[in-house]
């Protein structure tokens, strides 16, 4: 809601500076992902390859793995950030993230269900999709959990348990699977990761997260209005049940579409909106946009780092964003509680 | 000019009958006091005013049912001061009031210059432009009432409801918070306010409704509900009424004796 004729409060940055250094550390990491690789490529190869003039080798791998994983990595990073940047403020909860409410439980039961029953071998699509499926049934049982109460710890419960029966069904998969092969499989994609992936899974996650972006940006001054409570935020106009269906619908279509293709990445949805919060006026539709680009350079880079570390197998980027998540959050929920 | 007509409100909350049968035609220009005992109903019968309670009966703003009018409209029409000071997030002064523009904007459209002038105007009025930086969360408790006043004048509706906007005030703060609703009132308002402070609501409000058990008791001016009667009926205790300026002033003394 900044405007000119109204200076911002000194102590945090101008919006526009913000989302401007932000918007060149994606495109460093997005540069930096097509650049680095386990074969070396000169910048003129990569280059030429991009514009569809590069030779064979170089082609292939910068259009069929580097840049479809570079894309995924903005993608499902940006709607990671701004998944957990607008359910901190809708739940007025600083440690909501999707996760809270089973929405990437679910999507991850739905992928490993199509791992179990072999399912996924079909078609690369038949993973995500079912994921996506799997994410929207578990919108529709916490609706029911929650039924009409506007509370947001009514719905942080039935979203607990949400999750918590997705983790049982993940569980039983694991504890019922037929060989040490098939449940290592399901592991590999638990622990997510975006290697591996081509345009397939973009024009997979690409829709779902543009269509949760649209709905979850679709009327930020909501979430501002929720500061002063239900009440507060229905006497200005707001209506808290087309809210509530419009926000966990974005949630569960653009965060099933980006945990389809690239597995349960947790903490990116929790920290990024505490990292950028200091940044802005801290009003809750400030951060959306800017957590949105932090989401999608932290897990660029996130992707890239599980590049370059050296290790036997390749470390899955899940386990990375937790290692990088834990002290990130230690520092500014340090910072964060003396301000509160 | 605005008129609030209530017809045969009724609120359940739950099975239980919160508020019964109340009627009353409230005017633009006048302060009302909305009292009674804690239970009375009071912040229901506002909070269904407001549509933000079920309520059975009619309540009317210009003889258009409230329950016709748009939630976006209804929001333009009535400004509402709730109970209690929390805020969910420490955002800051200026950007808090600013929350009273959103009525009267369009879902993509940004802050237009009479917005920032209501804003303004809205800081100016409750005093709290020298405090229009800080974080809303880091206030004492009076400055934070005066800034969720602000926020509330900042909608400039013709109705404003405040709910107990005096609780947690000093007593230069009430004064200057029952000054402010009573020049909204004369500015041409209909300000609507529940309040405990009997002496208060009896020295500013032009009208008073008391409330018991969700049931109209009295409505009228200050002096015709402030009785020892009703004092004792409804609140259970015996008080002084002094009447030397013109308005009653109560001193309550003690519990009557249970009525036999």
């Amino acid at each position: 809601m900044h405007t000119k004729g109204v200076r911002p409060p000194p102590g945090h940055p101008r919006r526009y500076i913000v989302i401007g250094v932000l918007g060149m550390l994606a495109m460093l990491a997005a540069l930096s992902s097509l650049l680095l690789g386990p074969v070396a490529l000169s910048p003129e190869r990569i280059l030429e390859a991009l514009v569809g003039h590069g030779d064979a080798i170089a082609s292939t791998i910068v259009l069929e793995l580097r840049l479809p994983r570079t894309l995924l990595g903005l993608i499902v990073g940006a709607m990671l950030g701004l998944s957990g940047a607008v359910l901190q403020g809708f739940l007025r909860n600083p440690l909501a993230e999707p996760a809270v409410l089973g929405t990437s439980n679910a999507a991850s039961l739905g992928a490993v269900t199509a791992l179990y029953f072999g399912l996924a071998e079909w078609h690369p699509a038949i993973l995500p999709a079912l994921a996506v499926v799997s994410a929207l049934g578990s919108l529709g049982l916490l609706f029911l959990l929650a039924g009409n109460s506007e509370s947001p710890l009514t719905l942080i419960l039935a979203g607990i348990a949400v999750a918590t029966l997705a983790g049982a069904g993940i569980s039983l998969s694991l504890n019922l699977s037929p060989n040490p092969f098939a449940a290592m499989e399901i592991m590999n994609w638990l622990l997510g990761s975006l290697e591996n992936r081509s345009f397939v899974h973009v024009w997979i996650a690409l829709p779902c997260v543009v269509v949760g972006m649209v709905l979850l940006l679709w009327d930020a001054r909501a979430l501002d209005a929720l500061t002063l409570g239900e009440d507060g935020a229905r006497a200005l106009g707001v209506s808290l049940g087309i809210t509530r269906l419009r926000l966990l619908l974005g949630t569960a279509i653009g965060v099933g579409g980006a945990v389809a293709v690239s597995g349960a990445i947790g903490f990116v949805g929790l920290i990024v909106p505490h990292i950028i919060r200091p940044l802005t006026d801290r009003s809750p539709s400030a951060i959306l946009v800017p957590s949105a680009i932090a989401g999608a350079a932290l897990l660029t880079s996130a992707d890239i780092a599980v590049r370059l570390i050296g290790t036997t197998a390749e470390l899955k980027l899940g386990v990375v964003t937790a290692f990088l998540g834990i002290p990130v959050f230690l520092v500014h929920l340090l910072r964060e509680r003396r301000l509160w | 000019m605005v008129t609030l007509s209530l017809d045969k409100v009724n609120v359940k909350l739950g099975q239980r009958p919160v508020v019964r049968d109340v009627s009353a035609r409230l005017e633009a220009g006048t302060l009302v006091g909305v009292i009674g005992p804690n239970g009375a109903g009071k912040s229901s019968l506002i909070r269904a005013i407001l549509a933000l309670v079920r309520s059975e009966g009619h309540i009317a703003l210009d003889d258009r049912d409230t329950a016709r009018i748009g939630r976006a409209a209804l929001a333009r029409a009535m400004a509402y001061l709730p109970q209690g000071q929390t805020l969910h997030w420490p955002v800051s002064v200026e950007r808090l009031v600013g929350l009273g523009r959103l009525p009267h904007l369009g879902p993509m459209s940004r802050i237009s210059e009479a917005d920032t002038k209501a804003i303004e105007r809205a800081m100016t009025r409750a005093d709290v432009i020298a405090l229009r930086t800080r974080a809303a969360t880091e206030l004492s408790g009076g400055e934070r009432a005066r800034v969720l006043l602000a926020r509330a004048l900042a909608v400039e509706a013709p109705v404003l409801i405040a709910d107990e906007p005096l609780a947690s005030l000093d007593p230069g703060h009430q004064i200057d918070v029952m000054n402010l609703l009573v020049a909204e009132a004369r500015a041409g308002a209909l300000v609507i306010a529940v309040l405990h402070d009997l002496t208060m609501a009896a020295r500013y409000c032009d009208r008073l409704i008391l409330l018991d058990r969700g049931a109209l008791i009295a409505d009228g001016r200050p002096g015709e509900v402030l009785t020892q009667d009703h004092l004792r009926d409804v609140y259970g205790v015996e008080a002084i009424i002094k009447t030397e300026t013109g308005r009653p002033a109560v001193t309550t003394l003690w519990r009557s004796p249970p009525r036999v």
